[in-house]
């Protein structure tokens, strides 16, 4: 059993998408998926457990040996990828019953879980692959998934979102084909292992650098790099909020994986940094973003968008410990790919708690919130520490680590813009804390309750995990050490 | 009675207020038993933090390591004589304070007073966190801290003045934290490896070229926003929002103390007396520091609003807690040290006179408080004593670190800044004496308002606290011993090398 778990970890969840349409009561598929969720769940822990013992685990699909069949190729940075997205879905999943209830029909609700379950077989796909043709399938699986998951929402605006992340999802995601596509004209492999061994000696190619050009757009359109994220603050703002904290846990870290698959371990680092401008081109944009996402955030009266720009703003820090082109730099993004799943998924928990209660996220409707709905708001708040980097905080470890990155390269400018993009975090986490405690609720407001159990559980989960992983950061500190170790080829 | 070891106690001192702090939430509803709670829990960090220094012996380090945050970066607590003076201080005061907002609270018929009391001791915890860290980065945490709990305090009022007074708050104390404090702890780090408050200073020429060490101590300084050096300084007068107990202790001990707290220790146990005294900008950080205190004093003449007034008086007093750091003598960081306590212990009494003054007669500016003696003479009477300490006089306290100070700038030869406390000194009593004295002498042209309300004096617990501030202003002018002694253990602690 325990060599066929790399394919398990996808297959049960591929499988199980068509057949929760045999049961047709929300509820029941609600518990279906969930524990669909709990055995990947499981897999990726018992995953990660083999690879911490006896390293990288490389599975041939169907027996066909690479490089001509298909490989599932899952290293130390796979299997923490993998434990990410499947925990953070359960958790998110564990709330699915009350939030959707709420926001869609029966009948569409048993269909949102084919789609989910679609999407997480899509992106635990794309982690465990080795085989580059098959990210790609993959990459249209999840996101065909998520498009669908999009326009279920409420709002007749999810409609246009979903449309608009279409069309730039589908050019993304050709951009990556096309490299692909190059890169198997000038190789003559898809296998990832054996790519990275033809294309060390393939520098010179124009071949080869015009596949690296246009992988690296494709996959900045999908992971929301500045400038190419116009898509996503509608796109989190009018799915449905289960799908909203779900994409924004996991969809953007996904992407962000597949950069560093094809960086580190397909083109190579010494190729994608010293021959070519990759590190200038992440250090520009990732310091743009930063700034200029988290202004927008500012002036945002959606606090879905607001938390959407946010996102965006913490995807460029992401981009810029990259360029930063040392292992401390590495380290800080394969953190804050942990650290920021954990943020954003309470936050959006939290939020879609608010929206279950009162039907809305526009900041001039949480006035009074701070007294009726104290532990969701409570979890706001906390999120909101994370998110500005306050200490016993996930977001403070992450900070610590780009803050060290930068300044072990003796690059004080760009040490100040990450302290002042915390300061602009401090401005829009605290219009939300404003709004919610220092207001009173309008007179003529309905009075509204605290969020159910079943939603509180969830979202607290997450939060307290932001404060745990804070505190004792031991795990995600060693596994990130690992994965980089392991990504930069032992040269640490 | 078990007898607990200085470790244990020392994890006590800091669960202690926490567990507090559930407590009062849980009394909630029965104002009585929460009141007792808070009560309760004060009295009992009193008892620990005095346990603590009976049993302090400077040969035997004791230090806790409680965990690994970080690779090599510890969450750590150690007791040295700075950290005891500062524990002692506050928790004593926080004592006092809670005898006093009982008083406030219930007189002013104040809402959400839950809230209020249970935040007060989760700063306490805070506090304890400073007064106790073995390392910066401790150090840092609870800073930080102890502005989010301070927060709520601030804006206790919810109106929107206490919303912009909370904004201009948090937005200095994390800019300066965030953009200055960080980026000096994280050059420590990666200069000297290590961030442990070692006696005799962490940082040494040997590690690293001092342009580097010389750009560090401004980062510092200026980083410590809540020791309020200008032009950081804004805060403390926007924090005036607040409820007058939280402006009291919290802005007359507990924050701006742990400012200034910070500068001593870091100047003591990272740079050290002796790199100090060699840095390059030490020079331009004292002259500031003089400047402070000098155009604080200047804008404390000018307000008529009472706390306002105060407030410019703090950041003018906290100046010299920052010059008497900065001198880099023994007889500086004495009196740096002992300023710390004794004007906390003054500027409680002025801070505890204004709230009664405002509880009884609703008056907030001076211009108004003209024979105001005749209906509250203790109140006033503890007032004239308390700016006495300030101003620096026999027979109060304020006379001893007063001395301490200006010795320290003699021995330095730093003339100008003799010349400015000195000043200072004046300007005090120019901005202090004439409000007590004209409460009990009105002079002719200004004759007494009318007296509006038939009360006479503030409310019984507001009374207690006042008269026993106002006595330590006193008893710590005859009896300065045992502050003093703690105080000059500082500077000899073994692996200075410095004696007294």
């Amino acid at each position: 059993m325990t060599e066929q778990l790399a394919i398990l970890q996808v297959v049960i969840p591929l499988l199980a998408a068509p057949l929760c349409l045999i049961i047709s009561r929300a509820s029941l598929v609600w518990a279906f998926t969930l524990l669909t969720n709990t055995l990947c769940f499981v897999i990726s822990v018992l995953l990660l457990n083999q690879v911490l013992d006896h390293g990288p685990i490389h599975y041939a699909l169907g027996g066909w040996r690479a490089p001509i069949g298909v490989e599932y190729r899952i290293d130390h940075l796979g299997a923490y990828m993998l434990l990410i997205v499947s925990s953070i879905s359960w958790v998110i999943l564990l709330a699915g019953k009350t939030s959707l209830a709420a926001e869609l029909k029966e009948k569409k609700q048993s269909l949102f879980y084919v789609i989910y379950l679609l999407c997480l077989a899509g992106m635990l796909g794309i982690i465990a692959t080795g085989d580059a043709f098959n990210v790609f399938i993959f990459i249209e699986i999840a996101a065909l998934a998520s498009y669908t998951m999009i326009a279920m929402g409420k709002d007749r605006r999810a409609l246009t979102a979903s449309l608009s992340y279409l069309l730039v999802g589908t050019i993304g995601a050709t951009f990556i084909l096309l490299g692909i596509g190059l890169l198997y004209m000038a190789t003559g492999t898809l296998n990832m292992h054996d790519l990275s061994e033809r294309l060390a000696n393939l520098h010179d190619s124009r071949t080869v650098v015009t596949a690296f050009a246009f992988f690296t757009v494709g996959v900045c359109l999908k992971l929301a790099l500045f400038p190419l994220h116009w898509w996503l603050p509608n796109a989190y703002a009018f799915a449905p909020s289960v799908a909203s904290a779900f994409l924004a846990a996991t969809a953007t870290k996904v992407a962000i994986y597949i950069l560093l698959r094809f960086v580190f371990t397909i083109f190579g680092m010494e190729f994608s940094f010293s021959v070519l401008p990759l590190q200038n081109i992440l250090l520009a944009l990732g310091l743009v973003g930063i700034l200029t996402a988290s202004t927008m955030a500012i002036y945002q009266q959606n606090v879905k968008q607001l938390l959407a720009y946010s996102s965006v703003a913490q995807i460029a820090y992401m981009m810029l410990s990259l360029g930063m082109n040392n292992p401390n730099g590495l380290i800080a993004t394969l953190l804050h790919l942990f650290n920021h799943a954990l943020m954003k998924g309470a936050l959006f928990l939290a939020l879609a708690a608010v929206m279950y209660r009162i039907g809305s996220v526009q900041l001039k409707h949480f006035h009074g919130l701070g007294k009726q709905m104290p532990f969701t708001m409570a979890a706001l708040v906390v999120g909101g520490l994370s998110l500005i980097g306050v200490p016993l905080t996930v977001g403070f470890i992450s900070k610590w680590y780009m803050l060290t990155a930068s300044l072990d390269n003796g690059w004080w400018p760009i040490t100040v813009i990450i302290l002042v993009g915390s300061l602009l975090a401090v401005v829009y986490v605290w219009r939300i804390v404003e709004a919610a405690y220092f207001k009173p609720a309008p007179a003529d407001a309905k009075p509204v309750k605290e969020a159910p159990l079943s939603l509180l559980i969830p979202i607290w989960m997450l939060t307290l995990a932001n404060l745990y992983f804070g505190i004792d950061s031991r795990l995600t500190v060693t596994v990130s050490e690992l994965a980089a170790k392991s990504l930069l080829g032992g040269a640490l | 009675m078990m007898t607990f070891d200085s470790a244990t106690l020392l994890q006590l001192a800091i669960v202690l207020p926490l567990a507090g702090a559930i407590a009062v939430r849980l009394t909630g509803g029965s104002p009585n038993v929460r009141e007792a709670m808070s009560l309760l829990t004060s009295a009992a960090l009193c008892f620990i933090c005095y346990n603590l220094y009976q049993d302090f012996d400077p040969q035997v380090e004791t230090k806790i390591v409680l965990l690994e945050i970080l690779p090599n970066l510890n969450l750590s607590f150690h007791i040295e004589p700075l950290g005891l003076l500062f524990a002692l201080m506050s928790s004593f005061l926080w004592f006092i304070t809670t005898i006093y907002a009982i008083g406030y609270m219930r007189a002013h018929h104040e809402e959400n007073q839950t809230r209020f009391y249970q935040f007060f001791a989760i700063t306490m915890a805070t506090v304890m966190g400073i007064a106790f860290s073995a390392n910066l980065f401790t150090l840092y945490i609870f800073y930080e801290l102890l502005t989010l709990s301070t927060y709520p305090l601030v804006t206790h009022a919810g109106t929107k003045n206490a919303k912009r007074g909370g904004r201009t708050y948090l937005a200095i104390l994390f800019s300066t934290s965030i953009l200055f404090l960080l980026l000096a702890i994280l050059n420590t780090w990666l200069l000297q490896g290590s961030l442990e408050f070692t006696p005799g200073g962490l940082l040494n020429e040997s590690s690293s070229s001092m342009t580097a060490i010389a750009v560090l101590l401004p980062l510092f300084i200026f980083g410590i926003g809540k020791a309020a050096i200008f032009p950081f300084h804004r805060w403390l007068p926007a924090a005036m929002v607040a409820p007058t107990p939280v402006s009291a202790m919290l802005h007359a001990v507990a924050v701006v103390k742990g400012g200034v707290f910070s500068i001593l220790k870091i100047c003591v146990y990272i740079f050290g007396i002796d790199l100090l005294s060699a840095l390059p900008t030490t020079e331009f950080l004292l002259y500031l520091a003089g400047i402070s205190v000098f155009f604080a004093s200047l804008v404390a003449m000018r307000q008529d609003n009472l706390k306002k007034r105060l407030a410019y008086s703090t950041v003018s007093q906290l100046g010299y807690v920052t010059i008497g750091a900065l001198l880099a003598t023994n007889m500086g960081i004495i009196g740096g040290a002992m300023h710390m306590a004794i004007h906390g212990f003054g500027k409680i009494t002025l801070f505890f006179c204004a709230g009664a003054i405002m509880v009884v007669t609703h008056k907030t500016q001076v211009s108004q408080l003209v024979g105001i003696g005749r209906q509250m003479p203790i109140t006033m009477t503890a007032f004239l004593i308390a700016s006495l300490s300030i101003i620096g006089l026999p027979p109060t306290a304020g006379t001893w670190s007063k001395w301490f100070l200006m010795q320290g700038s003699v021995d330095t030869q730093q003339w100008a800044l003799m010349v400015i406390l000195g000043i200072s000194s004046l300007m005090n009593i120019f901005y202090l004496l004439p409000i007590a004295l004209k409460a009990f002498y009105p002079p002719q042209e200004e004759q007494p308002q009318e007296v509006k309300s038939q009360k006479y004096e503030a409310p019984l617990p507001i009374l207690i606290a006042i008269v026993v501030c106002t006595a330590f202003c006193f008893l710590l002018f005859l009896f300065p011993q045992p502050l003093y002694e703690l105080a000059a253990q500082i500077v000899n602690m073994p692996g200075t090398g410095q004696g007294l």
